[in-house]
């Protein structure tokens, strides 16, 4: 085995036990080609019968009109305008996975950004429900595109920051689709060439594009990854700064703020991960994929909910010490200062700080970080907690502006309630589809850092430690997908024979003499037979036989004296049995039986 | 020509990279490679030239840019200049800072989809497109080198083997 897969082996495995490329097609397949389970229709059942309800509310909505909403004259956005950013900052860990992750070329990624895409492109779809609902009229809502209108062509307004949201958030919502798509291609070709279902083939035909793996489509999909992650990268920052601004480049107080978009994009990322974490550690059991998404990707994400959890502190401290140290009395009612967490609204702002300053510290701690129960519960709390902080920059700072005889509270209605339920309702019918029919783990990208990162090939390195190393990386990390280093890095002196070797060559060049006269196996025409119905043939030769290319009984009946030397020669086991019991002959009855 | 191919298949990643190293230094011709993942220094070893699609890219993303600016420009000062909250319209200079967002969304806009365009076109992908791989196994483990050869087989099918190929087929067309 060849060493250039070089990785220190102070790093842990990310993928655990004993794999073979056959074995991730296979466990990233199963949950496509196997049965949906009981719990999957339980928790699917619950997530439609919340869907359906939602969608009820949306439609009582808009033929109602947006009085069925709490919002009052004081407070004008409230649940629509949290939920809409609540959503779209979920919606921000995907593409931070594949994308930033990518350009840092961080190998744990692999396991985890398929789903994390999907998640990303799920949570844009809720986050664009709101506004063109509380747009009134959602049937004219192509008004906000840049397209001559009625009214003599009054344009849109390009200075307004919504305006800049629909360009951001339909930009972001559609190269994530085209990011995750092309990605997919290799993995839906190989569920396309597993499936034996005929309708499943074809559908799977139908969504792989065709896809055949050559060397120059590989080339290609590597370099459209790494330019579309480098395009993604800014658009993920630029999508909740744009967000953000919908606040910033207003004058009410609380909003009108310049740490805004570096603070909402890391609140952002902080609630994404957040959401990912959650969704994947119930994935990983119910899909089986306990092997790919290991305790040490959880340590690794948990480690970035703690980063952009500082950032977040951060900006919580500035925008509290800001607003006292102004002295402004309006700025002692915005949704950080001492007026909101003695106020009326102190239980919102206490959430806000429990759940997104306190508890998330708990995962300095190894032991913590490392717990799967306590990141579950971790994740749910900050993503409760991040609900809150949309809650409290929109509902608080709304709630007391600069006319005392206008301070009003918000509550919402069931309405209110029913759509944000809905949209998580038709969030998870989503996901649970997509953990139903995609192939959850980029298997084919998975398959690359196997010799690097895989448990296997790490045990193997470790055992095998005096063997002379002929390909030696500069950067051990160079040999990531899109790196495409070539040079004299990789071109090693594998001339270099030993005796082994030549064992090996005169073992295969009788195997393809064998192979010679019986015929070869075509699987895409034939279908393999079960050799184990010959009388001699057990479960072992059988996988003797189909290691040496002998699948069908057509080709054991072309086998003659000669043959049965060759194979007596390769195997070296049980000499002679394939003559006494004539094979040959047998796999013509039981060939001809077909 | 006697359009003769061989596929020579294999199960491991460096032993097909060395194999194609192998073949061509042999002076055969590789028709084609098709892999279940990207294996690095695989387009060089078998010579491909590398790809153009990130120039492509960069020229996309130009147009998206172009398209951005003419397109505020025209609809803001042109075609119907207003004065929105005491912000005139006027001139597209003192107006340009509020359209930054949307011409970096633009470029972006155009740069990625353009480019995913020209890379399904180029290599032969949409719906309902026939996949083109020989054997069902080289989307799952198998490695398929694909090689063109004039006149005897059998120097070349002991080559195969000999670089560790696990089936050698030949195919007649």
């Amino acid at each position: 085995m060849s060493l250039h897969h070089y990785e220190a082996p102070i790093r842990e495995p990310l993928v655990i036990g004993e794999k073979s490329y056959h074995d991730i097609s296979v466990d990233v397949g199963a949950p496509i080609l196997g049965k949906a389970n009981r719990s999957w229709w339980i928790v699917f059942t619950i997530a439609l019968v919340a869907f359906l309800w939602g969608l009820g509310c949306i439609i009582y909505t808009i033929s109602t009109g947006i009085g069925v909403w709490g919002l009052n004259k004081t407070i004008g956005w409230a649940w629509d305008i949290t939920n809409f950013v609540w959503w779209v900052g979920i919606g921000h860990a995907g593409t931070l996975i594949s994308a930033i992750l990518l350009l840092f070329r961080q190998k744990w990624r692999m396991a985890i950004n398929r789903s994390a895409e999907a998640m990303t492109i799920f949570a844009v779809i809720q986050a664009g429900i709101f506004p063109v609902i509380h747009m009134g009229r959602p049937w004219v809502g192509y008004w906000v595109l840049p397209i001559p209108n009625q009214f003599g062509s009054l344009w849109i307004n390009f200075n307004s920051p919504l305006l800049w949201d629909v360009f951001a958030i339909s930009t972001y919502l559609t190269i994530s689709l085209v990011f995750w798509w092309t990605g997919l291609l290799p993995d839906l070709a190989m569920i396309r060439d597993r499936s034996t279902k005929p309708f499943q083939k074809k559908i799977y035909s139908l969504i792989s594009f065709g896809w055949s793996g050559r060397a120059k489509d590989w080339q290609r999909f590597e370099e459209v990854s790494l330019v579309l992650a480098g395009l993604a990268t800014p658009l993920v920052l630029s999508v909740h700064t744009i967000v953000s601004f919908d606040f910033a480049t207003s004058v009410v107080p609380g909003w009108h703020s310049t740490i805004f978009p570096p603070y909402f994009v890391a609140g952002a990322i902080f609630s994404g991960f957040a959401m990912v974490q959650t969704l994947l550690i119930i994935m990983r059991k119910v899909s089986h994929l306990e092997e790919y998404i290991t305790v040490l990707h959880i340590e690794y994400m948990n480690k970035v909910i703690l980063l952009t959890g500082g950032i977040v502190m951060v900006a919580y401290l500035t925008e509290y010490f800001i607003g006292w140290y102004s002295g402004l009395p309006y700025e002692n009612y915005t949704y950080l200062s001492f007026g909101a967490a003695t106020g009326p609204y102190w239980w919102a702002f206490w959430a806000l700080i429990t759940c997104n300053l306190i508890i998330p510290q708990t995962l300095w701690i190894k032991k913590f970080r490392r717990n799967i129960v306590w990141t579950f519960i971790v994740a749910l709390i900050i993503n409760i907690g991040m609900w809150f902080e949309r809650f409290d920059i929109i509902v608080v700072d709304l709630s007391k502006d600069r006319l005392t005889s206008s301070w009003t509270l918000f509550s919402p209605t069931f309405v209110d309630i029913g759509i944000f339920i809905g949209t998580v309702g038709f969030f998870f019918v989503l996901f649970l589809l997509y953990a139903r029919t995609f192939p959850a783990i980029a298997q084919a990208e998975v398959k690359t850092i196997m010799k690097s990162s895989g448990q296997r090939y790490k045990k193997l390195r470790l055992d095998h430690e005096n063997e002379p190393i002929e390909h030696v990386d500069m950067d051990p990390s160079s040999v990531e997908p899109s790196a495409n280093i070539q040079g004299e890095y990789f071109t090693g002196k594998a001339d270099q024979k030993t005796d082994s070797d030549s064992a090996q060559a005169l073992s295969h060049k009788k195997i393809g003499d064998l192979i010679g006269t019986v015929g070869a196996f075509d699987p895409s025409e034939q279908t393999a037979d079960n050799l184990k119905k010959i009388s001699g043939v057990g479960p072992v030769m059988e996988r003797k036989l189909n290691q040496l290319g002998i699948y069908t009984f057509g080709q054991v009946s072309r086998m003659t004296d000669r043959e049965y030397d060759l194979l007596d020669s390769i195997i070296g086991e049980f000499p002679g049995r394939a003559k006494r019991d004539d094979w040959a002959g047998q796999a013509r009855v039981l060939g001809g039986k077909k | 020509m006697a359009a003769k191919t061989i596929h020579a298949i294999y199960t491991d990643d460096d032993v097909l990279l060395e194999a194609v190293k192998r073949t061509r230094a042999a002076k055969y011709h590789i028709k084609e490679v098709f892999t279940p993942f990207p294996v690095h220094g695989l387009d060089a070893a078998i010579g491909l030239a590398p790809t153009r699609i990130a120039i492509a890219a960069f020229i996309y993303g130009c147009i998206g840019l172009v398209v951005a600016i003419w397109m505020m420009n025209y609809m803001m000062i042109v075609d119907w200049p207003q004065n929105i909250g005491g912000k005139p319209s006027f001139s597209f200079t003192q107006n340009m800072p509020a359209f930054i967002p949307i011409m970096f969304e633009l470029t972006v806009f155009f740069s990625g989809h353009l480019m995913v365009v020209t890379f399904y076109l180029r290599s032969r992908l949409w719906p309902y497109k026939k996949a083109e791989n020989p054997d069902l196994r080289t989307t799952d483990d198998h490695f398929l080198m694909e090689v063109e050869f004039d006149g005897d087989e059998r120097e070349l099918r002991e080559l195969l083997l000999d670089t560790g190929a696990v089936e050698v087929n030949i195919n007649q067309k």
